[in-house]
């Protein structure tokens, strides 16, 4: 009986360490994920000045532009809808039209010589890694959160205990990110 | 591929870091960081001792003298000598031990920015807002709160980072240094000093560096008061019995006065040997944040090739830094001497983990 009482009070115990150790991690998991939140407002914030700033130089790339405008707007709106394959296939589509632009003024020395620009284009750079470092973070942190459950024995009761994996942040299948560049050397 | 990773492994001197987990290279870090300020303070405890017996003639080993009082009519146990009774040496030293120990602790980090004439990363200058926004990248890949940035104004290539945890850490870079790296090398540089602060290396550099600063400082003004003071002769026949303790005093005072004279330098090999472990892993855990070792190896590379000293940087803080400060041609050197004399391995060694880093996670793709 003293065995069995023992036993039972050991395995209680066990279930509390191991609740308690998937609760810290899924708040990590949580916290990681507000901050690409926080790096992908940040971003949006900073798009319409950079526009301002560089249209006047580079009005033969119209076409570039407005596709960061639009693709700025489309990622917002998918950002208030809160479904998070929207979100993710939207901004995937913004961090692409950016890119093309950031490449392209490479080409303008007015662009690269005006004070302002240098400095937003710094402050994009660094937005834009902020949002790849928090999303590599979220990522190792879903990661240890997921492998913790679906290890043996807890896999046995995390669903029980009212735990699920999370989602890793990641290009959806089809998205542009996903196609290698092509480069083209004639002149 | 395996073999060339394994020959590896078995050059690199602290590899078993390598097999520790986050938590428990911070555990062995908080064991090291006990370890050296217990040895500092027994360090002090040897000094006073020795002050007390040499010099203030304290020996309450001593055996007692049987001597006639005249008053009683009887034998009365007296001591040898009439120095004090009170081992004010031991006492003043120990306390003064303590005292540095829990200073390094408390003013470590800003002892270690004042000596080399830091200051804080200002917005308004181009470069030193790349290098601000860097250190909060990095402190975002880390997972940890931002470090304040600072500047040592020195035109040689260097870096360090100090605190006592990751709160309250410092990143610092050398002008030259943001000078001639371009973003991805600066950010290869800071995700290794980033290393440094998530693995509490900074805490266990820190206190030894304060603690370096304080042994060189006693060390010296022990050695000129042996110079002006009272030798080991005349503290043994001032005992009376120096006839049966005579050559072991003797003895006892060399070993005494050897390591007074070669404190500094043994400290400073310690504080080698423990900087030469953390710096591969510090290489490797850097890459690991930024997912691009290549850009941590052409700033090795650069660091390399710009050899001056950086005079900025003393010696005591020599092993905090991502290069050895005093630019000396002994880190290209392999072997023995310089495994023991350089404060990091050899650039050599690094850049070539590096490259097998680089070379396993590159993608498979031709």
């Amino acid at each position: 009986m003293l065995v069995f009482v023992i036993v039972l009070l050991g395995l209680g115990a066990w279930m509390v360490i191991i609740f308690n150790g998937l609760v810290t991690l899924r708040n990590r998991v949580a916290n990681a994920f507000r901050q690409i939140d926080v790096q992908l407002k940040r971003r949006h914030d900073l798009i319409p000045n950079l526009i301002e700033s560089v249209k006047g130089e580079m009005k033969f790339e119209k076409e570039t532009l407005e596709r960061v405008i639009l693709a700025r707007g489309a990622a917002v709106s998918a950002g208030q809808g809160g479904n998070m394959n929207e979100v993710l296939a939207k901004e995937g589509m913004l961090t692409q039209a950016l890119g093309k632009l950031m490449a392209l003024s490479e080409n303008y020395p007015n662009l690269k010589a005006n004070e302002a620009v240098r400095t937003l284009m710094e402050e994009l750079t660094h937005t834009e890694n902020q949002i790849g470092f928090s999303r590599q973070l979220y990522n190792d942190e879903a990661t240890k959160f997921n492998t913790k459950q679906q290890v043996f024995p807890t896999n046995l009761f995390s669903a029980m205990l009212g735990f699920s994996a999370s989602d890793l942040w990641e290009l959806p299948a089809d998205s542009p990110d996903r196609e290698t560049p092509k480069v083209n050397l004639a002149i | 591929m395996n073999s060339a990773v394994a020959r590896f492994r078995s050059r690199v001197p602290g590899f078993r870091f390598f097999l520790m987990n986050i938590y428990e290279q911070q555990a062995s870090n908080r064991r090291m960081t006990a370890m050296v300020m217990a040895a500092f303070v027994a360090f002090f405890l040897v000094i006073g001792l020795g002050f007390d017996f040499f010099y203030l003639s304290f020996n309450p080993g001593a055996e007692p003298q049987l001597k006639w009082n005249t008053a009683g009519g009887y034998y009365e146990a007296q001591k040898a000598s009439q120095a004090s009774n009170i081992p004010f040496g031991t006492i003043i030293s120990l306390l003064a031990g303590l005292g540095m120990a829990a200073n390094s602790m408390f003013n470590g980090p800003a002892m270690v920015l004042r000596s080399t004439m830091a200051r804080r990363a200002s917005q308004g200058s181009d470069k030193e807002k790349q290098f601000l926004n860097v250190v909060a990248e990095m402190a975002t890949a880390a997972g940890l709160p931002v470090p304040a940035a600072y500047i040592v104004p020195d035109p040689d290539l260097n870096a360090f980072a100090t605190g006592m945890n990751p709160e309250t850490s410092v990143i610092a870079v050398t002008e030259g240094l943001l000078a001639s790296l371009n973003r991805a090398e600066l950010q290869a540089v800071v995700a290794h000093e980033m290393s440094h602060i998530r693995n509490y290396d900074i805490r266990l550099m820190t206190v030894m560096a304060a603690l370096i600063g304080a042994i060189s400082l006693l060390s010296d003004f022990t050695r000129r008061s042996m110079r002006y003071g009272r030798g080991a002769g005349s503290a043994a026949s001032s005992r009376g019995s120096g006839k049966r303790g005579g050559a072991a005093v003797l003895i006892f005072f060399a070993i005494w006065a050897v390591l007074m004279i070669l404190a500094p330098l043994l400290s400073r090999l310690m504080a080698m040997a423990i900087s030469r472990q953390r710096e591969f892993l510090a290489d490797a855990t850097g890459a690991e944040l930024t997912r691009n070792p290549a850009a941590l190896i052409s700033a090795l590379e650069k660091i390399r090739q710009a050899i001056m000293p950086t005079n900025a940087v003393n010696n005591g803080v020599a092993h905090m830094c991502i290069a050895d400060p005093r630019g000396s041609l002994i880190e290209e050197t392999m072997g023995f001497t310089a495994d023991l004399l350089a404060t990091h391995p050899p650039m050599e060694k690094r850049i070539l983990a590096l490259k097998v880093m680089a070379y396993q996670t590159a993608p498979s793709r031709a």
